[in-house]
């Protein structure tokens, strides 16, 4: 008898033929995020299975924000003999008040009683051990769920996995992250959509400062905890910025300003086998977040740029911000680069035909190879 | 090369506190609220610290209470004396204090006092007629800083006191003048001193009080610190702190006079590198020697904070305390400085051990970054 962790995974289930892929790729991922703690991962009867580790909760911790899995259930797991199971289970109920309910399932047909059969048994015993429980199997207070497997398991909580398809299913994607609140959000939606995530920052010393550069770091330190470990790469953004202040139409200054980092972002994509990149944009929020305005910046990319968040409202990305760790950091006051040089009155209907003449002075080619080679990365884990 | 001008915000600590610092935590490390010898020696350590400050701020009339630092002094201050006292209080505060003094006011406001803002002029003087008609309305509490942390702004503590007249308790926030700007504790109730301004350890200062003054403590338990202040005393912090006092008396009353001529000497130095410039606040001679807050046109402070540190400068955009919040400085603004060149403000603040190399080489730096960052500012 021993304690395991019953990890459950979703969408997985409905891939086909190449299944055994991502349940190699599923099961890698929570062996490595269990890996500080020691413990034993292994694949066995459509479930994984997490066992050894000392701290079961901070295995839970780790173990459920592994994108991929449906939920998680730390469990006992015990020999396949009606008495002992139901003395672990009359254990585990112990002290319990209210109704309940036995969920009984039983993959190993060999086993004697069908499920039906030793979950009524089982909530008998239970109900014969403790005067304070009742039965109610409609809409029980505490479920008890044992499994007939290669062994029985059994387990009374379900806590719920972040879901989504296995880190590293869906290919490779560069991050631009700005230190605000939507662009972590943007990158874990598309990280939970089994995207690995390079991240990109822009600084622009002296007009951005250090407390800038820890606060990213920071950031992706946190997103980093949900797919274990991230590259980022630090652009020297000032020369653009100031020659676009200098050069170019003051309410375009903010697009354009987006274009250099689209043309920035895509080399360095490039360098690093990244096939899209991602953006936190949502449509309206700002002038350079408006349709005629992503057109713009769009235009200038070759690869696909994802925009998770486009159709959301603030409030929506602040909420997931808040559930996945990121808000905090995010709020912290410290300037970025966009908002050094905002113009007063941004175009928010820009025309893409007018953007060759308003870049016509920059040479941009020259300007997007400089920050690329001075581009310094830094890795999170 | 580098330059560290920012001894406002923190200081170095000096050799000698760090050995009796150590030296403290290695072997003098007994409880002084023990009773067997090596204890009682940690706590006659404490009581030679507490005479060397009392005596090097000619205070025969005052006690002192070791705290954790200038905030802690100053709501020890303000809401432990006040706080003592029958009824709903009338209280005065100049509008350009430090956080620690502001918040602790805005606490006495919420508790039912009524709080009195003192205006300054644009030179950092006090408002004296405002003061006084205070007074006159019954104010029970004045508490106003000896120096300003931001732009060097001096207290005449003579006049503050000679307009009180024995009618309310004087509470001077000394943090950043202990030592390095004289002031006659005679005239004062309640003075606040850091340790960390003045090349000792954070984590330590003091409040001198005036004998007889009641408090409510704000941390109370075993009883330490005559009941003002319980907690086992920070004895490393205390012992760093009395090394520093002694090294900056060491340095006796010319140490001032040369702080002023370096501080004029930085402001040649700047002047020369960046003719635009501008200075805040009081007169430089009239200030306190070692604060000058400038205004570079066209460039915001952060943006030229950043643009020298790069170069190993290092300044300030206002109080350390509060600058991470990246607003411009009240304190400037409550002075009628326009909040443009408000935003265009550094403060440098210099230390005994500053040197003309230092002040040199910064100005160097600066004519080279005003030239860049002035062509891009914003339009």
């Amino acid at each position: 008898m021993r304690k395991v962790l019953l990890v459950r995974y979703g969408e997985v289930f409905l891939k086909g033929a190449n299944r055994p892929h991502f349940l190699k790729l599923l099961t890698d991922n929570v062996k490595r995020a269990v890996k500080p703690i020691g413990g034993k991962v292994w694949l066995s009867d459509s479930r994984i299975y997490v066992s050894d580790v000392e701290d079961m909760d901070e295995c839970v911790r780790r173990v459920r924000k592994v994108f991929g899995l449906y939920s998680v259930s730390p469990a006992i797991e015990c020999e396949k003999d009606l008495d002992v199971i139901s003395e672990q289970c009359i254990e585990m109920m112990k002290g319990k008040r209210g109704s309940f309910k036995v969920y009984g399932k039983r993959s190993d047909k060999k086993f004697p009683m069908n499920s039906l059969e030793f979950a009524a048994e089982l909530g008998g015993r239970i109900l014969e051990s403790n005067p304070h429980l009742t039965v109610d199997i409609h809409n029980p207070q505490h479920k008890l769920r044992v499994e007939i497997r290669d062994n029985c398991y059994i387990c009374c909580e379900e806590i719920m996995a972040v879901g989504g398809l296995p880190m590293g299913s869906s290919g490779r994607a560069a991050l631009l992250l700005s230190g605000g609140i939507d662009s972590p959000v943007a990158g874990y939606c598309m990280m939970k959509r089994g995207v690995r995530c390079c991240a990109i920052h822009f600084q622009s010393p002296p007009y951005t400062g250090e407390l800038a550069r820890d606060k990213v770091m920071q950031l992706a330190k946190e997103m980093a905890e949900y797919s274990g470990g991230m590259r980022v790469y630090l652009v020297p953004f000032t020369k653009c910025q100031l020659e676009i202040h200098e050069k170019c139409p003051e309410g375009l200054g903010t697009l354009i300003t987006r274009r250099f980092m689209m043309r920035i972002a895509q080399e360095i994509a490039k360098q690093n086998e990244c096939n899209a990149l991602i953006t936190g944009e949502s449509l309206g929020q700002v002038a350079s977040q408006t349709m005629e305005s992503i057109v713009c910046t769009d235009a200038v990319c070759e690869m696909p740029v994802f925009r998770p968040l486009i159709g959301m409202d603030k409030t929506e990305i602040m909420d997931i911000a808040k559930r996945i760790g990121t808000y905090e950091t995010s709020i912290l006051p410290y300037e970025d680069c966009c908002t050094v040089f905002t113009p007063r009155h941004p175009v928010t209907k820009p025309k893409l035909d007018t953007m060759p003449k308003a870049e016509s002075k920059l040479d941009i080619e020259a300007l997007v190879k400089e920050a690329v080679e001075g581009t310094e990365l830094v890795i999170v884990s | 090369m580098e330059a560290y001008l920012d001894n406002s915000a923190t200081t170095k600590p000096c050799a000698a506190a760090v050995d009796a610092m150590v030296k403290c935590m290695t072997e003098g490390y007994y409880n002084p609220s023990s009773v067997y010898k090596p204890a009682v020696e940690a706590f006659q350590q404490l009581r030679a610290c507490r005479e060397l400050i009392l005596k090097a701020l000619h205070a025969g009339d005052h006690s002192l209470v070791f705290t954790s630092g200038g905030t802690e002094s100053n709501n020890l201050a303000i809401l432990g004396t006040v706080g003592r006292m029958r009824g709903k209080q009338l209280v005065a505060v100049s509008a350009v204090e430090h956080p620690s003094v502001r918040e602790s006011f805005a606490e006495l406001e919420r508790q039912g006092h009524e709080v009195r803002v003192i205006g300054v002029s644009e030179k950092g003087e006090l408002d004296w007629d405002a003061l006084s008609k205070a007074l006159d309305d019954g104010a029970s509490f004045v508490s106003c800083m000896q120096v300003n942390n931001e732009t060097g702004a001096k207290l005449d503590v003579a006049r503050l006191h000679e307009l009180v007249n024995g009618r309310a308790i004087i509470h001077v926030d000394g943090v950043q003048g202990f030592l390095r700007v004289p002031i006659d504790l005679r005239y004062v109730d309640l003075y606040t001193l850091s340790s960390h301004k003045i090349h000792g350890p954070k984590g330590e200062g003091a409040l001198v009080y005036r004998k007889g003054l009641r408090f409510v403590p704000r941390q109370i338990g075993g009883g330490q610190e005559s009941g003002l202040r319980s907690g086992t005393e920070n004895t490393p912090g205390i012992a760093g702190l009395m090394a520093a006092v002694q090294e900056m008396l060491k340095l006796g009353p010319q140490m001032q006079r040369e702080l002023m001529q370096k501080k004029l000497h930085l402001i040649e130095a700047f002047k020369n590198a960046v003719p635009e410039l501008l200075i805040n606040g009081p007169e430089p001679e009239q200030a306190a020697p070692h604060i000058v807050n400038l205004s570079f046109p066209g460039v915001r402070g952060e943006v030229m904070l950043h643009a020298l540190e790069s170069k190993g400068v290092y300044a300030s955009t206002g109080s350390a305390c509060s600058s991470k919040k990246l607003k411009v400085s009240g304190v400037l603004t409550s002075m009628g400085i326009a909040p443009s060149r408000a935003e265009w403000a550094l403060r440098f603040s210099l230390s005994p051990h500053t040197t003309i190399e230092e002040i040199d080489y910064a100005a160097q730096c600066l004519a080279e970054l005003y030239a860049q960052l002035k062509k891009y500012a914003r339009r």
